[in-house]
Formats: C-alpha cells, sequence, structure tokens
C-alpha cells in the first residue's frame, strides 16, 4: 500500500484516500463538440511515468488533492490542496 | 516403539508435563514443548501423508514448517503444519486425504499409472472431449490435497474462531530472529528506535538452537540481550507475508489467545530481512523414501526434542552442519555411515517403500540402514528481498543464489545467512552494524555516519543438485526431475514456463525447498549454466494465508436511527438496506398504507441524506449541480430536484428547501447521502474554488419523520408549537423551521412522496423518540400509526415516484427517467448539460414507463425482462406490487424510447416461464395522476 503525502495531514496511507483520476481541463459546456466532450468523459492518458492526478482524503481531512505521482514506481511528489490554483 | 532420547542440553519438551493426543483415533503421548510431528516420531511414526499426485507414503523431511510430509488436520482446521504446530492434550489429529487408510492406500495404484500422470499431465491427459470435463473434474478432485473444514469436531478454540487485524508503525521491523536478526534488534532498539522482531518459528534462535554448546551459549546470551532491551516486540510463531510499496510489511501472527490468526500491517521506517539459509533437499532416486530426511531436520529431532530419527543412519555430508549432524547421531546411538560428498562421495538410490531399508552409494556399495540423511547444500530465502527489487546472482563459489543488495532500496537491508556465512560472531557483528545502519537511516538514531556492515565471508560449497538418478523435486506437487527433462524436450526451457507446465514449485511449499533444484535441473536439461538460467519469480504471500486472516473482522457498521428500539419492540420486520436497518413493516404492510391513503400515518425516514449548506453561493451550487433551475427559489420554499454526472446519466434526486437567505437543506437518497456530499465537494475544491459554500453532512442529525395522509395536517396542528400548518399559511412543496412537541430548532417541509398530503420533520436527533411518541399519542383518536418501507413503496409506486437506482441504472439519462420535463437547456451551465442536449431522440436508450398488466391482478418480479413483438428483448419490470387502493399490480419498467408510448403492448417473460401482456399507460402515476390529494 503506498502512502500519499497530504498537505494538510501528511503521509497517510492510500486506504484512506479515494482515487479521483488523472486531472483533466472540463471542456466549456456552452462551446464544446461531441468529440472533445466524450474524450474529457472517457479518454486517460494513461501514462507510463509521472502523472498529475486528484486523491480525495476520504477518511482524512476531507480535501481534494493533486499529486503527482510516478505509475511506474508510485514515487510520489509534495501535493497541494485542489482548491490552491493549480488544480485544473 | 519408544524413539525418545534422554534429556538434551537444549532440548524444548518439558518431561514433567506429559500430554496424550490421539492420531488417527488411536491414543499417542507426547510432552508438553513437542510438535505434532515430533510427538509422533517419538512414538515411531514414520509416515505422515501420502504424496499429492503417487500417494507414496511420506515422512519427515525438513522437520519444521515448510516440511511438505506432515500436513495434517487438527479438530476442524485442515492443512496445518504438524512439524511446527505444537501438539496440546487431548487434540484430534489426522492424517489428510489418504483415503480409505494412511497404512492402505488404494491411490498407491496410481504409481503404476505414472504413464498417465506425465509432466503437464494436466494439459493433456484430461482436455478432450470438452464434454467429459464434469467427469473429469469428480476424478481429478480425489487427487486434491487438502483437509475438511468443519464441521468436524470443533477445536479447542471453540467460540474464539475470530480472525484480527493491526496496524503497526515500527522503526524498524527485524523479519527473522536468528543470530543476525536478534543482534540487529537489540542494535536498533539500543539506537533509540521501536523494533518489531518476527520469528517464525515458535522461539527465537534460529539455528543456534540445535546446535552444540557454544551455540548455546551464544544462544542464551543472545535472548538475554533482547529481552533486556527495551524497545523490542518479539512476535515469535509469525510470518512475513510480504513486503510492499511505502515498506509495508504484512505480518501473519499464530499462537494467540482469544484469535485464531492476526494479520499485522507493519508500516516500517526500515526493513531488516533476516530469513537465513533454507537446506536443499537432494535429488536422487527414492528421496522421498520415509526416513530421508534432511540435516537441519535430524538435529531438529535429536537436539530439540530428543527424539532418536532411526537407529542405522547414512548420512551424506557436504558441509559442517553434515559432519555436526553425524556426531549428534552418534551421541544418540545411531550407527552412521558417513559418505563425504567433498571427496566423491554420492548416494544414487534409497531403497523400500514405507521407510528406508538400504542405500546404493556412488561406489556401487549397499548399505542396510533405516536412517538417510543428506547435507548437500543451502538455499538463500531471497524472497522477501526480491520483493523489494533485489535480483539475486547465482554465486559459483557458495552454490547457491546470493542477494545482490546494490539494487535494494535505501529503506531495505539483509544480514545474516541470507549475505553470506561466517561464525555465530561473525554473523552477529554483521547484524549489530546492520541493527546500527537501520537506525541511522530511519532517522531515529543519534548515529549518524553511515557505516557499511563488514562483509561476511562466503565459503567454498560443491554444487549438489541431482545425483546420478532421478528423483522427486517438488515434494508438494510430486514433480520429479524425469518430468522437467521431459517439460525440457517439449520445449518449456525457461523456469517460468517449466514451472507452470509441470506445477513444480507450485504446492504449498511455494517453492521455498525446491526452486533452486528446479533452476539447476533446467539448467542441466538444457546444457545452460544455472546463473543463466535464470529463477523463477517470487511474490507474496511467502508462507500460505487463511482468508479468515485476510478478511479479519467485520468492521461494517450497521447504521440505526435513533428510533431504532422504538422499531424494535414494536415488532418491526427489520431491512437492511445498504448500512441501514430499517423497518420493512409491523405485521402487514398493506393495512399500513390504506392507513395513509384513509386517515393519518408515520414513518421513520432518518436514513435520507441531509446536507446544510450555508453562503452567499448556494443558489450557484445548486443551479450547478441540479438540471433544473433554483435561482428564484424564495425562502420558504422547497424544490424537487434531480442530479446528473457529466454523463447524464442520473446519479440522485431529492427535495432542497432554502431555510433562510444563506441557509438551505438538501435531502438525497438514502444511499447517496455520502457520494452526493463528496460530489458537492469535488466541484467546490476542484472547479469553483471561489464560490463561498460550506456543505456540512446532517444526516443523523435529525430524526426524520414523514407524517403522511389526509389527516396528516390535522395530527401535525396537534404537536407544533409556533409553526401554521393551516393550508394557505404552510402551501405545498414549503418549508418552516420551528419547535415541534416542545422541540426548537425542528424543520419541517410540506411534500409527498406517498402522493398523499404530507410532512417531512426533521427533529433533533435526541428529541427524535419524543416527538415520534408525541404523534402516535396525539393522534390516536386520528387512528394513526407507524408504517415500514414496505407500505411506503406500495404508495409511491401507485404514485408513480421512480427511485434512483431502481427505476433507474447506471446508464439512464434524465430523459429515460422520464425527468425532461426537469432539464433546463437554456440555463448556461449545469453538471451533464452537453450530454443531456445532444440525447433525447427516439431510438435512443430506454424510457421509465407506466405497465398495466392483463391480466391485471398478475404482479410479474422485479427484473422481468419484457419481449416485443418479434420475441426480442425490449426492457425489463423495474418496480411491481399490487396496489391496494386499485385492487390491481402497478409497474414501472425500462423499456426501449420506440415502444415507450401509451397504449403499445410488450410480452412480460415470468419468473415461472409463463408470458403476460402489459400495455403503457398514459402516465406513471396511477393513483390520484392529477396531485390533487397532494395539494389538499
Ligand atoms: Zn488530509
Amino acid at each position: 500500500m503506498i502512502l500519499l503525502p497530504c498537505p494538510w495531514c501528511g503521509p497517510r496511507d492510500a486506504d484512506e484516500f479515494g482515487y479521483a483520476g488523472e486531472i483533466r481541463p472540463r471542456p466549456d459546456p456552452s462551446t464544446t463538440t461531441p468529440a472533445e466532450w466524450r474524450g474529457y468523459l472517457y479518454l486517460r492518458r494513461n501514462t507510463a511515468g509521472w502523472t498529475r492526478e486528484r486523491w480525495f482524503h476520504r477518511m482524512g481531512c476531507r480535501r481534494y488533492l493533486v499529486l503527482e505521482r510516478d505509475t511506474t514506481n508510485n514515487d510520489v511528489r509534495p501535493s497541494t490542496d485542489a482548491s490552491s490554483g493549480s488544480g485544473s | 516403539m519408544s524413539m525418545r532420547l534422554g534429556p538434551r542440553v537444549g532440548e524444548v519438551i518439558d518431561r514433567d508435563e506429559p500430554l496424550s493426543f490421539t492420531w488417527n483415533g488411536r491414543t499417542y503421548p507426547g510432552y508438553a514443548g513437542d510438535t505434532i510431528a515430533s510427538a509422533l516420531a517419538a512414538c515411531g511414526v514414520r509416515v505422515f501423508s501420502r504424496s499429492f499426485k503417487y500417494h507414496r507414503p511420506r515422512g519427515l523431511l525438513t522437520a519444521s514448517h515448510l516440511d511438505p510430509g506432515c500436513m495434517v488436520q487438527v479438530d476442524d482446521e485442515p492443512n496445518v503444519r504438524g512439524a511446527h504446530r505444537r501438539v496440546r492434550p487431548g487434540m484430534d489429529v489426522r492424517s489428510q486425504d489418504t483415503w480409505p487408510t494412511l497404512s492402505f492406500d488404494v491411490k498407491a495404484a496410481n504409481e503404476l499409472a505414472r504413464r498417465m500422470l506425465p509432466a503437464g499431465f494436466y494439459y493433456k491427459t484430461f482436455m478432450s472431449p470438452g464434454w467429459l470435463w464434469p467427469a473429469y473434474e469428480r476424478v481429478l478432485e480425489r487427487f486434491a490435497h487438502g483437509g475438511v473444514v468443519g464441521p468436524g469436531k470443533v477445536s479447542a478454540l471453540d467460540g474464539n474462531e475470530r480472525y484480527d487485524k493491526r496496524h503497526a508503525h515500527p522503526d524498524v521491523l527485524v523479519a527473522g530472529g536468528g543470530p543476525a536478526g536478534m543482534a540487529a534488534a537489540v542494535t536498533a532498539a539500543r539506537s533509540g528506535c521501536s523494533v518489531m522482531l518476527v520469528e517464525e518459528e515458535l522461539e527465537l534462535g534460529g539455528h543456534l538452537r540445535w546446535g552444540d554448546d557454544v551455540d548455546l551459549t551464544a544462544l542464551s546470551e543472545l535472548r538475554g540481550r533482547v529481552a533486556a532491551t527495551p524497545g523490542i516486540e518479539v512476535l515469535t510463531d509469525a510470518v512475513v507475508l510480504g513486503r510492499y510499496d511505502g515498506n509495508e510489511i504484512s505480518v501473519l501472527q499464530r499462537g494467540l489467545p482469544h484469535v485464531a490468526e492476526r494479520l499485522v500491517k507493519a508500516r516500517a521506517r526500515t526493513l531488516v530481512a533476516a530469513p537465513g539459509l533454507i537446506e536443499r533437499p537432494y535429488v536422487f532416486a527414492g528421496n522421498d523414501v520415509p526416513g530421508v530426511m534432511l540435516s537441519t531436520a535430524v538435529r531438529r529431532l535429536v537436539n530439540l526434542h530428543a527424539v532418536k530419527p532411526g537407529d542405522r543412519a547414512v548420512v551424506l555430508t557436504a558441509n559442517a552442519d553434515g559432519d555436526a549432524t553425524a556426531l549428534d547421531l552418534e551421541r544418540a546411538g545411531v550407527e552412521v555411515t558417513r559418505v563425504d560428498a567433498r571427496r566423491g562421495g554420492d548416494v544414487t538410490r534409497a531403497l523400500g517403500r514405507g521407510r528406508v531399508r538400504a542405500v546404493e552409494l556412488g561406489d556401487g556399495r549397499r548399505v542396510e540402514c533405516d536412517l538417510l540423511v543428506t547435507a548437500t547444500g543451502w538455499t538463500s530465502a531471497v524472497s522477501l528481498l526480491t520483493m523489494a527489487g533485489d535480483q539475486p546472482r547465482y554465486d559459483d563459489t557458495a552454490a547457491r543464489f546470493r542477494p545482490d543488495a546494490s539494487r535494494l532500496p535505501s529503506d531495505v537491508m539483509a544480514t545474516g545467512g541470507v549475505v553470506g556465512d561466517g561464525s555465530c560472531a561473525q554473523l552477529v557483528a554483521h547484524g549489530e552494524a546492520t541493527g546500527r545502519e537501520a537506525a541511522r537511516r530511519s532517522a531515529q538514531s543519534s548515529v549518524t555516519a553511515s557505516a557499511a556492515p563488514p562483509p561476511l565471508p562466503v565459503e567454498p560449497h560443491p554444487a549438489l543438485f541431482r545425483g546420478r538418478t532421478h528423483g522427486m523435486v517438488d515434494f508438494s506437487e510430486d514433480v520429479s526431475s524425469k518430468d522437467l527433462f521431459t517439460a525440457v524436450e517439449e520445449g518449456f526451457r525457461c523456469p517460468e514456463l517449466a514451472k507452470r507446465y509441470t506445477t513444480a514449485t507450485m504446492g504449498p511449499a511455494q517453492g521455498k525447498l525446491e526452486s533452486v533444484n528446479v533452476v539447476a535441473i533446467i539448467a542441466e536439461a538444457t546444457g545452460a549454466a544455472i546463473a543463466e538460467t535464470g529463477t523463477t519469480t517470487w511474490r507474496p504471500p511467502y508462507a500460505p494465508v487463511s482468508l479468515g486472516a485476510l478478511a479479519g473482522r467485520l468492521r461494517e457498521p450497521t447504521r440505526l436511527s435513533p428510533l431504532a428500539s422504538w422499531h424494535h419492540s414494536h415488532g418491526a420486520a427489520p431491512l437492511v438496506a445498504g448500512a441501514w436497518i430499517r423497518p420493512d413493516h409491523y405485521g402487514d404492510p398493506v393495512a399500513e398504507a390504506a392507513s395513509v391513503r384513509d386517515g393519518v400515518g408515520i414513518i421513520d425516514v432518518t436514513p435520507i441524506g441531509k446536507i446544510d449548506l450555508r453562503g452567499p453561493d448556494v443558489s450557484r451550487l445548486l443551479n450547478l449541480v441540479y438540471v433544473n433551475k433554483w435561482s428564484k427559489l424564495e425562502v420558504g420554499r422547497v424544490r424537487y430536484g434531480v442530479m446528473c454526472g457529466e454523463d447524464g446519466v442520473v446519479i440522485d434526486d431529492g427535495v432542497t428547501g432554502r431555510l433562510a437567505e444563506d441557509r438551505y437543506l438538501m435531502s438525497t437518497t438514502s444511499s447517496g447521502a455520502v457520494t452526493v456530499w463528496e460530489w458537492l465537494e469535488s466541484w467546490l475544491q476542484t472547479e469553483r474554488p471561489q464560490w463561498r459554500v460550506h456543505a456540512t453532512p446532517v444526516t443523523t442529525s435529525y430524526a426524520s419523520i414523514n407524517v403522511a395522509g389526509p389527516r396528516s395536517r390535522d395530527l401535525l396542528a396537534r404537536v407544533v408549537d409556533d409553526v401554521d400548518v393551516a393550508p394557505e399559511a404552510f402551501p405545498y412543496m414549503h418549508v418552516r423551521t420551528g419547535r415541534l412537541a416542545g422541540v426548537p430548532g425542528c424543520v419541517v417541509w410540506r411534500i409527498g412522496f406517498t402522493g398523499e398530503l404530507s410532512f417531512e420533520l426533521h427533529v433533533p436527533a435526541g428529541y427524535g423518540l419524543h416527538v415520534w411518541e408525541r404523534l402516535l399519542e396525539a393522534g390516536r383518536d386520528l387512528g394513526v400509526r407507524p408504517f415500514g418501507v414496505e407500505a411506503q413503496r406500495i404508495l409511491r409506486l401507485e404514485k408513480g415516484h421512480l427511485i434512483v437506482g431502481q427505476d433507474t441504472d447506471a446508464t439512464t439519462k434524465a430523459y429515460g427517467a422520464a425527468l425532461d420535463g426537469l432539464v433546463k437547456l437554456d440555463k448556461d451551465d449545469f453538471v451533464g448539460r452537453p450530454e443531456l442536449s445532444w440525447g433525447g431522440q427516439p431510438g435512443d436508450g430506454q424510457r421509465l414507463v407506466g405497465l398495466r398488466m392483463s391480466p391485471d391482478s398478475l404482479v410479474p418480479a422485479e427484473g422481468s425482462q419484457l419481449l416485443d413483438h418479434r420475441g426480442l428483448i425490449c426492457g425489463r419490470v423495474t418496480s411491481s406490487r399490487l396496489s391496494p387502493a386499485l385492487g390491481r399490480a402497478v409497474c414501472l419498467a425500462q423499456v426501449e424510447a420506440a415502444l415507450a408510448e401509451p397504449g403499445r403492448q410488450v410480452t412480460v417473460r415470468l419468473v415461472d416461464g409463463g408470458t403476460a401482456r402489459a400495455a403503457v399507460t398514459e402516465q406513471l402515476a396511477q393513483v390520484d395522476p392529477e396531485g390533487v390529494r397532494l395539494r389538499a
């Protein structure tokens, strides 16, 4: 079980978090096309390497976090709160 | 015939505590401290099981937890390691899978049919024709390992058959309690670390326990140091199962009071692996005949348990431990013939069937004996290190794979025999240096300078894997060296493939005894070097683990409303609804429903999700998460809303009321209470962090009671203190706050899931029972009665109100749930807007409709399929009940959009195989479609 760094709670077992997935920008709903919108809904880069993803600290501070993680070895870098501006 | 020896210096049995137990129904004596295997061996028992494929008699091989030959059934517990489990008074021990008896085994006739079971027989013999598979399966299951799980005699754990879990956070976890492991633990603890020292065997000490006087002195000195050092938690009879990301170490603990097993999840700053060496069996003809043992097995039996393993022994020795074993045997009065492998001595064949009768030596001599001991080499127990990234390398000098410490992450270290050879003092020095460095890496130490442990010497050892004959390689799976040669001939030249083809290393021993022999024999068969043949991959768990230990205790909480005790004492039938237990009914759901239609009833709806929303931007949030419009909701009003995901699929519904300018109360479905809250938070925290909204879950802060029926206003009027419930003062879809039955801070909204005039009261939870009882008391002359979930489901179905998740599924978009009218595409944005703006055309999925059955009293089971005129499936019944108000079935169904028009006929496929006709109704509501009663 990997340890995730929560900016509020410190290193915590990944069991405590919900995985909210790769961060992807939400298209403007008033101008989006079906192709673009469905890419946002269903397509993921699934990178082998460093990814930016969102985790929800469900059993801790209940904040959504932005975390960089290397999917090949689960190395992680310090995370930030999703509302701090780097989240989208 | 007693094989018990006189007292030994290092024995672990307590001769002052004799006991008795049964083996296959007969009573045997033993001493406290005996294992099942040692007690039986002391009584002259030599055959403990039958082998897997050929059902050959099997005796002790390693006399340790790894022994493949003595898995036994103990009381109702199967697959117990008989050479590890201590015997207890009165224990009922039985051999496993030896029908009809251990001594006379019909399946031994299999051996004659060896040709039937060639290498890869799983993939050859029982393959075709496929339709015979059920018959093959019945044949194969007779060959399977394993005892019987209950309901036999209940074990001494009776009533305590629980499994437990624990989390631990040691600075240093030392896996292995031999000399190096003990030294590492002591040094790390003295440097200020909290240390967990885990040993698979029943006591600390490793190989020192069965050693000579010098070893025993070192043992007691090291044990004394461990006991005297604060900060070391010692777990014996506990095995490290695996090492995972973040240095999470799983440890299985056995032999505890009150629990059968406990799984410890330890998050260690530094792992020190000190697993030692495992003695390797030698491959030759007859190497699995009872009486052929490893040297460590003999030393355990003689020195720990005072058991004489035979009377005349041949000892094939290639190292100092083999020499010491010969001396131990001689001291125990056994006649010993030494065969020195370092001088070219060899064993070609063990003769005998139920026991060794004689041995053929490499020089052609034949020696009569009843015990053959091999000391032909060691295997490094590298599995834990490979889980951390190590790739062991074959060392020609030592004739074994050794870890490559350079590949280990900084939080994993190794010490002891797995690293190299050396005297006890050298192993201890290496352990101490490793413990000091582990403490430094754990940053809990005053020691600052990094000091690499001094290297351990590597002693030359002859490379002995297979002799001149073919013999057993995997004793658990009955795979011989001949089978491996066959596999290589058939093209399975890589160990990973040959392993799967022959099932070698795939039995209960999981390769710990046999995997290096497998590699060596494949290398021999392919003509390659061992180093270039490579190994198989080690994966957790290192040792077998019971499902009970993985599951642990049931930690799923049950949620109960503050009225639960009242429901229980008034005959409510419990209904498990997600985490909640709710009253399904109080004996007569139809009468309960009728009382709501005709008079008044009350229902506990506490599980309804409730979220308190405050702040200046709540209406913007509501506009975003609901498909309908919220900006004009006035204070004192309530509105029904539907939430869809970004894919347009309906995810929840409920009403939200505006209690004050900046304060709202949102309700959700019971099952959606938590997910909706998290979902609101995700929008507030990620996409709209600038909005000022506080969302607080208050589901269990309130007891929620729905008062429903034409007399509900009359009843409520008797319990309100400061709320005017007159129709003109409190219209439909409005909310009021105030005092009820003396309780301040209540929220009342006038809504109608049941289709009747009704009021939903949200009362501070601690006063829920008070208000509930007050309502029943005040309404006695009105005929008020409690109703349960079943009556509510009947009522809402008569009214055609959908339940998200029952009448919709994970593909139902808003228009598929007949909610098109709510979707306001003229809003700039809301969740799922683009998807909903493109959909909703005929042919686009299914629609929610009402069904009228023919005959009309037939109630099809929920989930019944609907068929179109061609007989193709075109939908399903999502909800169905017999309506007491109408005297006929009322149904909701999902049906293809093209068939969703009123009057269209479909066929319903019934559970009993028959069919019935049904017609799509004009509207979903069958009772009061105009909503007159709601607005009364
Ligand atoms: Zn946190």
